[in-house]
Order: C-alpha cells, then structure tokens, then sequence
C-alpha cells in the first residue's frame, strides 16, 4: 500500500518536473513558423493601472472629508451635515473606491512595513494610517462619524437602537483589543491581513464576493438596526487606536455648546452608550478603600503582565496556523504519515518544487519562533488593556455635567439636537 | 513637575492632558517614521509571475472579482502557431476544428484563425475569459508555454491583500510598482513595459 503510494507521488512528481521545467526554460518545442503570407503578427496588449495622479487625489479627498467633518461637528454642530458626509463617504471611498485601501487595513500594511524593512509601505497607506489618528488627538474620532465608510454604511440603518446591559457592553468592548493584537500579530509575520480578509462591508461595496462575507456583512446591518454599529463597537481594531488618541483629544465634541443645565434630555439619546453621566451621590466606598484597591491593581499589574505574556508565548503553536507555510507543514507531516490520504493542491505544489522537508520545517520553526516572541508582545498588551480597564473603573469619577466619553464618542452628533442650550445658541426655541 | 506658570496656573488635569498628548504625537510620528524607512511614492500592484504559476486554476475562483481580474495573455512571439494546439484542443478532441466540444477553454475565450497552412493564430478573448488556465496548463504541457496568465490592471481592484496571492500554492504573486505591472513571456517582456 505504502509502497504503490510512494510510486504514484513519485509519478506525479516526475510528471509535474517536466512540465515545469519545459515552462520555466520556454522550451521550444515548436519553433516560430517563417509566414509566406504576410501575415502581421498582433501586439500584446497592457492595459494600464490606475494612474498615480489618482492616489493624490484619494488623499486629497480623505483629507477633505476629515477638516470638513471635523468642522460640521466641531464648529456648525450640525447632524444632518455630517450624515451627508456619510453618504458621500459611502459613494466615493465605498462604490466607488471599492472600499480599499482603508484606514482600519491600514495598520496591518504598517505592521507589515515595521517588521519588514524590505516592503516598500506605498505614501498613500501610511496617509491613511496617519491622518484620522492626528484628527482624533486633536478633535475626537470625527473620522469615525463621517469619513470612515464600514462606519458610515452602518450608521445609515440604525433605526431602532436598544441599549445593551452595561457589564455586556464592557465585555465586548474587550473584542477589538483581542482582534487588533492577533491582527498585528498575523501582518507582522507575514501570515495574513486578517482585518482585510474578514472585512465585512467590502463585499457589499465590491459588490460581490464570497457568500460567507456577504452573509457575515448583512447580518451586521441587520443587528445594526438594534445595536448601533456594531462592527465599529465590538470589532473595529483601528477603533481602539483611534479610541486612545480622542482620549487626550484637545478639541472633542461636545454634547452642550456651553453650559450644562443638567437637563438629562440627552441621557439616552446616543445609540453608541457613549455618554457619561454627572456622578451625583456619594461614592460607596471610602476615599481609603478605593486608593488601597488602586495600589493593588497598580502593583499586581507586572505580573498580570508578565502573567499575560506567558500564556501567549505558550498559545505560539495554534496561533502559527495562520501562517500558510505552517498549514502546508502540517498537511504534508499528516499525508506522509498516512493520516490523510487526500493530497490537496499546496501539498502537491510542495512536492513538485523540490523543496525538502527539512527546508519547510525549518521555515515553520522560524516562523513560530517569531510567533513566541509576538506571543510575548501580545499577551503584555491584553494584560495591559484589561489592567487599564480595571484602573479606568476603580477610578474616582468626579464629573458635574453630561458629557461624550471621549474614548468611545464617535463624534456623530446626535445628541446636540436633544441640548436645549444647542436650540437655544441656534435661536430656533419658539417663545411662549 | 513645571512650576505652574504664575499669570495662568497649569491645573494638574490640563499639564497631564498636554504630556499626553504631545507623548502621543510623538509615538504616532515615530512610529510612522520607523515603518516608513523604505517608503514609495508609487501605489503597488500585484503580479503574477508565470514562471512560478503551476496553472492550480484558483485564480479563476479566488478572486473577489467574478470573472477574475487573472487572464490569460497570449505572447505571440513564442507561439508556434501548431495546427494541434494543446492549449486549445481537448486531449481527446475527436477533430481538429472549432467545434466546442472540442475546446479547452470552457467559455470559448480561446479564439483559433486560420493564417497559413499548417499554422492557426490564436488570440483570447479576455471579455469572456475567467483565468482557469486550462489552456495555459495544456500549452505549457505540450506545447512552448506562450499562452500565460497575468493580473489585468484595467479589471484588478488592487485589493490590500489578494485573495488569489493568498490562495496560490506557488507564491506566484507578489506586490511591484505600478509602473511595470506585467511579466510576460518571451522576448516581448521588455519591450511591453509601458515606458514611463
């Protein structure tokens, strides 16, 4: 049996060889005929990529988009500017541009670029990654509000938003650290870019793709009727970044233009929960107890750290399936143990190139070696996110007023409409 | 910390949100920086490199496009122009004549002309073709290997990552400057480059 195997692949291989080999040497078998006729040989034809000018014009259009939304937000707080910014958004960097390259797959050309000096990272990719990251320092995330097109499409369908249970809404705020991490993870090893490949919107921008996306998209919307935005909530990795950076924002929106009267009109009034409420009673625990906890989370944080990375270095193994060389390896480990008899089209590639099983396990070695040491970086992060996290809630809030979360506000301007004192500045409030 | 300024005092939350901020800035710059060593001006494209191409067919469905945005191109230069073409004939085509049940090409994409005889020019149809290299694969099998396939950059939507580079056993493609999109066969290679 094994032996009948081994003579079939040996078959195969021969066979594969010489029809390589004659392509690879452009044997000619036949020689170029010498015509009688005048027969006039036709031309090749190359038809040309988009010119470059229009990379130029991709920037100028993101840079537009952002100054003008930044300043329909910041300046004339107006909600119905920025959802025409939206549909524009969805027109030019969704059908029209197909909806690549974006911002949110921006981060893993850049990864990409970090660890690999060779990859020659295209001007534009790095604008893309840039740009709403500066917006975000200084004025809050107005990318997310009206230029970002995954956004903007789903922003379009929340008709009916309910409000989610605060512990689950925590919870799942934790998704998109774990999916920026592995992300990174898998562009710096140059496994794959994974937010490209599960990126649920661009199938319907393209307008076709596999039907496992198309579904995976279309059950967003559908949920996104209820729970608003859900891929930009509960998934979208460069939301975290950018979520970071409007934290520290200089200039971020504002639910009032410029008092609060504490109203409480706009209390339920964001469909994302991003608005914080005044602390109004005391706080249940002691000054005391709550610096103690503090001091706690605050030492114990390096171990948890160092605790976190350990677990992802040991996760280096099932993590390194991402890569297709490792899959190739294992495919090909379990045909010649004769676990699976079934050859797939990689392994018989791998077979026919001549490469030798030593060759292909020392690539897998290196490759999860590099995924050990990502492991390390990965399990630190998430370590530090959650420890962030727990530091963010023990934390003494002592605000007055209502007022946009600025980690999580997506500067969507739905809530100056419910301010009494927006109406009032605007001068449209009838008198009685 | 700063001596708060005696005109204007720099509260706590304000002189902690500016280090924040300017700490920020300066990491997204670095950062940037750092992943910007080799930067280009020019957009990349993906290629295909034909001499690496094993003709597994996924082009035909891995591509986000339906059809593909892979085609087969023809270097004429190459060609033989055979009568029996084994890039265009089923192997067990029962005639040699433009019968579809005896094509290859499952669209008809493969367009056989009569010049001289015994010599037949064949062109493709790219409207119609779907990258499956079948004929490509029966070319390169028995006859020089002129026909081939390449990335068609007025169909190509220059996806981040390709679905088909993803996909493809060989690792025949990879990301070039758009300048020089295409790798063709044969001796027209250099001459096709678009010149820039």
């Amino acid at each position: 049996m094994l032996l009948k195997n081994k003579t079939i692949l040996l078959t195969i291989f021969i066979i594969m060889n010489l029809a390589s080999a004659a392509q690879l040497f452009g044997i000619e078998r036949f020689p170029r005929p010498q015509f009688e006729s005048d027969y006039q040989q036709p031309r090749m034809t190359s038809p040309d990529p988009r010119a470059a000018t229009y990379e130029y014009i991709d920037i100028a259009a993101l840079l537009a988009a952002l100054s003008v939304t930044t300043f329909l937000i910041l300046k004339k707080r107006s909600r119905r500017g920025v959802f025409v910014m939206m549909l524009l958004s969805i027109a030019y960097f969704g059908f029209w541009r197909k909806g690549c390259v974006c911002s949110v797959g921006s981060i893993q050309n850049v990864a990409y670029a970090l660890a690999n000096p060779d990859y020659a990272i295209p001007i534009s990719v790095i604008v893309f990654f840039i740009l709403p990251l500066v917006f975000s320092l200084f004025f809050g995330r107005t990318f997310c509000a009206g230029v970002c097109p995954l956004g903007a499409i789903q922003d379009v369908v929340i008709l009916k938003p309910q409000r989610i249970p605060l512990w689950l809404n925590h919870m799942l705020r934790g998704i998109p650290f774990l999916y920026l991490g592995i992300a990174v993870l898998a562009a710096v090893t140059g496994s794959m870019f994974l937010i490209c490949r599960f990126d649920p919107f661009i199938a319907l921008y393209r307008m076709g793709g596999d039907w496992g996306m198309v579904s995976f998209g279309v059950a967003l919307l559908l949920v996104g009727v209820f729970i608003a935005r859900p891929y930009c909530r509960f998934l979208c990795p460069y939301g975290v970044l950018l979520g970071w950076l409007s934290k520290f924002s200089k200039y971020h929106a504002s639910i009032t233009p410029d008092e609060c009267i504490q109203c409480k009109l706009c209390e339920t009034s964001c469909p994302f929960e991003a608005i914080d409420v005044p602390v109004t009673e005391k706080p249940v625990e002691s000054q005391t107890v709550a610096r103690r906890r503090l001091a706690i989370i605050l030492i114990v944080m390096p171990v948890f750290m160092l605790l976190g990375g350990w677990i992802g270095s040991h996760l280096n193994k099932p993590l390194s399936r991402l890569h297709p060389t490792v899959r190739l390896a294992e495919q090909v480990n379990n045909e010649n143990a004769g676990r699976i008899y079934e050859t797939t089209i990689y392994s018989r590639t791998f077979r026919a190139s001549g490469e030798t099983m030593e060759q292909l396990m020392a690539e897998v070695r290196q490759i999860e070696h590099k995924y050990k040491i990502g492991g390390w970086w990965l399990g630190m992060f998430l370590a530090t996110a959650a420890g962030m996290a727990l530091i963010n809630l023990s934390r003494r809030r002592r605000q007055t007023i209502y007022e946009t979360n600025h980690t999580h506000c997506l500067s969507c301007g739905r809530c100056f409409d419910y301010c009494p004192r927006h109406h009032a500045l605007k001068g449209d409030l009838v008198q009685t | 910390m700063d001596k708060p300024n005696k005109n204007q005092p720099v509260s706590r939350r304000t002189f902690f949100g500016d280090t924040l901020r300017t700490l920020s800035a300066l990491g997204l710059g670095s950062l940037v920086g750092f992943g910007a060593r080799k930067a280009t001006s020019e957009e990349l494209v993906w290629q295909l490199d034909p001499d690496k191409c094993v003709q597994c067919g996924q082009c035909a469905t891995e591509c986000v496009l339906d059809p593909s945005a892979v085609k087969c191109v023809h270097a004429f230069d190459v060609c033989g122009y055979c009568k029996l073409c084994g890039g265009y004939f089923k192997p067990d085509a029962k005639s040699l004549d433009t019968a579809a049940e005896n094509q290859l090409c499952p669209t008809g994409a493969l367009i056989r002309k009569f010049v001289e005889d015994p010599y037949y020019e064949y062109t493709i149809d790219e409207s119609l073709c779907i990258g499956c290299a079948k004929c490509v694969k029966g070319c390169g099998a028995f006859g020089n290997g002129s026909l081939h396939l390449q990335v068609r950059h007025d169909c190509c939507v220059n996806c981040n990552e390709c679905s088909i580079a993803k996909a493809c056993p060989s690792n025949a493609f990879q990301r070039v400057p758009a300048s020089k999109p295409y790798l063709y066969r044969g001796v027209q290679r250099k001459d096709f480059y678009p010149e820039k």
